[in-house]
């Protein structure tokens, strides 16, 4: 493995055996098939996909708490399923949407307690964490006992705890679940912060927030179904859509529109309907812009009228559908979780 | 080959701090549920009642007879007992604890923390509240039932040696309930209880083995708890102990040697089988696998 990659992975598979109970004939689940992953060291590497595709699944695999039933992986150089303990020493993990801690300990005794696992100073570790916890903005909780914060502080807790150590690699799974607007921004602007201190620093972050990987990622994999379909720039894997026309359009309708009725119209690459509070909002991917005029009249001949139209630019939620034919939402709505 | 000490002192130092670690962890939750005072009439009590139960039963079963040999050997056997579900779930139930209620153990997982002595460090709480109830339980028997027990009598070095290997095997044999509820996501909550109360029976703590029927006899010869516990006895009431069958013809010396002997079998084994478990829990997926039971 070469010296300056921080995470590599070699035809990685997972495939869970699965089994409600004792009567029932165990089935395969098939969680990650032949991921092959090159980070960089110094990179914020994001794993973009919907819940199920198996994002999770690598983390735990790159974390060692899981072992992979295909391929092999290394973390900063170690292999994980043989130097489980050395690669330890190097990564840390926090994982969002979860209220993980103990509850008795005040915020600082939690975080003080894994700063002593990892073997750093006592008074060097109560720095730290007083410095995270104002950035984070919990500085006035941290005498307070962790089973008495709300879902969001005792994220912020665990985000602290994963930011608190000397390490490698950092692995952050889907960090502002759960987490409110003002927050997740905090903690998005912490993240790359945190990254442009030190150039060694590696950081692997999974996400099925479009903006959340747009916003930080020098490099994304789109994954889903345990396959990894592109990895590149947000840059590059937007670029691949240039030959396409993206419309947001705001129509009046008291119903859901016939959507075959649009597909069918030449040109038309993706359509996609949700209703609003007030209004039903259109997703519309076209050949090209010509092709507008027969969605006006389309829309006409349905009974919706228009209240907003706007062309855009395209994003990763585009590059997902045309990777996968369906959006993110569309896909978790059906999806067998393998996460 | 300059690197091999530096290894050593670094393992060294991540056993040491796991150990502590986790000791101090256990002590804030065994002892923070509640307030200080309640927390110590919790302690004080709990075993008191325990034993108040065997003596109330032994009063009615023997009318009364305090002054025979059999109460003391029961008493202490009793007492002593105390350490078994302290010590052996005191190690696994902390696979539960962190997995299900704190949902830490995958954190932990991931630190570099020794595991098994991780698990050792959470149990010292444990062992101390156990402590607690140990002498609690011999001081009302002192006191109060006439349990024949003179200070200037007993055999301080063997019962300190008999105490700490047994407790270290206590410890061992934890390691592999431990092992045991990492692979096991459900049913697990009660494999300490289930195996304290199963061993009772069968490790001569409140009667002779050869109350047991014939074929059941051999179980409690195999277990190393009933040869511990023949040497507690022994080294607080010997005369007393002595008197009983199930052991006499082997003298301290040579039950010290069976237990030093079986706790390093019950030590080596441990360490295999937990991490047999360990390797097959991440097989498995079931190091972070929660059943919200």
């Amino acid at each position: 493995m070469s010296q300056n990659l921080a995470v590599k992975t070699e035809n990685l598979g997972r495939i869970y055996k699965i089994r409600n109970n004792r009567k029932e004939k165990q089935r395969e689940l098939l969680a990650l098939e032949n991921v092959n992953l090159e980070i960089r060291e110094g990179e914020l590497f994001g794993l973009l996909g919907p819940n199920g595709a198996g994002k999770t699944t690598l983390i735990k695999i790159l974390t060692t708490l899981l072992s992979p039933t295909s391929g092999r992986a290394w973390v900063a150089g170690l292999d994980v399923t043989r130097q489980p303990a050395e690669v330890r020493k190097r990564i840390n993990m926090v994982s969002g949407g979860e209220t993980s801690g103990y509850g008795l300990l005040t915020v600082r005794e939690n975080l003080w307690m894994f700063a002593q696992f990892y073997g750093i100073p006592s008074a060097e570790a109560n720095r730290r964490i007083k410095t995270l916890a104002e950035i984070v903005g919990i500085a006035d909780r941290l005498n307070t006992k962790s089973s008495d914060l709300s879902t969001g502080l005792r994220q912020k807790m665990n985000i602290i705890r994963g930011f608190l150590t000397d390490l490698e690699v950092l692995f952050l799974d889907e960090p502002t679940l759960g987490l409110d607007v003002g927050a997740s921004r905090d903690v998005r602007s912490f993240i790359r912060r945190w990254m442009d201190e030190n150039p060694h620093r590696t950081l692997l972050l999974t996400t099925h927030y479009m903006v959340e990987a747009e916003e930080l990622c020098d490099r994304v994999a789109i994954i889903n179904q345990g396959r990894v379909l592109a990895c590149d720039t947000p840059a590059r894997l937007k670029q691949n859509l240039r030959h396409e026309i993206f419309f947001q359009v705001w129509v009046d309708a008291s119903r859901l529109l016939d959507e075959y009725a649009f597909l069918r119209i030449n040109g038309v690459k993706h359509f996609h309907q949700s209703p609003e509070e007030d209004s039903l909002r259109l997703e519309i991917s076209l050949e090209e812009e010509a092709v507008l005029s027969e969605i006006i009249y389309e829309l006409t001949a349905q009974s919706a009228r228009i209240l907003r139209l706007e062309k855009r630019e395209p994003t990763l939620e585009d590059v997902f559908v045309q990777l996968v034919g369906q959006r993110m939402e569309e896909v978790e709505n059906v999806a067998v979780p393998a996460d | 080959m300059k690197g091999a000490p530096m290894q050593k002192s670094v393992q060294k130092s991540v056993n040491l701090r796991s150990f502590l670690t986790a000791s101090w962890l256990g002590w804030q939750i065994e002892s923070n549920w509640t307030d200080p005072f309640l927390f110590a009439t919790y302690s004080t009590i709990k075993p008191v009642a325990g034993a108040a139960i065997l003596v109330l039963m032994y009063s009615i079963v023997t009318q009364g007879n305090f002054d025979s040999p059999v109460f003391a050997y029961l008493y202490l056997g009793n007492a002593f007992y105390q350490y078994v579900p302290a010590v052996l779930t005191g190690v696994s139930w902390t696979i539960i604890d962190d997995r299900e209620h704190y949902r830490t153990l995958k954190y932990i997982y991931t630190a570099p923390v020794n595991i098994p002595f991780y698990l050792f460090g959470r149990a010292v709480a444990k062992f101390i509240v156990g402590t607690f109830g140990v002498v609690i339980t011999i001081a009302a028997g002192v006191l109060f039932l006439n349990v024949p027990l003179d200070w200037s009598r007993v055999d301080w070095p063997l019962f300190l040696v008999a105490l700490f290997l047994g407790v270290l095997m206590l410890a061992l044999s934890g390691l592999i309930l431990a092992g045991i509820t990492l692979m096991t996501a459900r049913h697990s909550y009660y494999i300490g209880d289930v195996v304290a109360g199963g061993l009772f029976l069968f490790t001569g703590a409140i009667f002779p083995l050869e109350v047991l029927p014939n074929w059941l006899r051999p179980i409690g010869y195999l277990l190393p708890i009933t040869y511990w516990l023949e040497l507690i006895r022994r080294s607080l009431v010997g005369a007393v102990a002595e008197a009983f069958p199930t052991f006499t013809a082997l003298s301290n010396g040579d039950l010290l040697l069976i237990l030093a002997a079986s706790s390093l079998v019950f030590g080596i084994a441990s360490i295999f089988i937990f991490r047999y478990c360990d390797h097959q829990a991440r097989e498995r997926g079931l190091i972070d696998q929660t059943t919200n039971y």
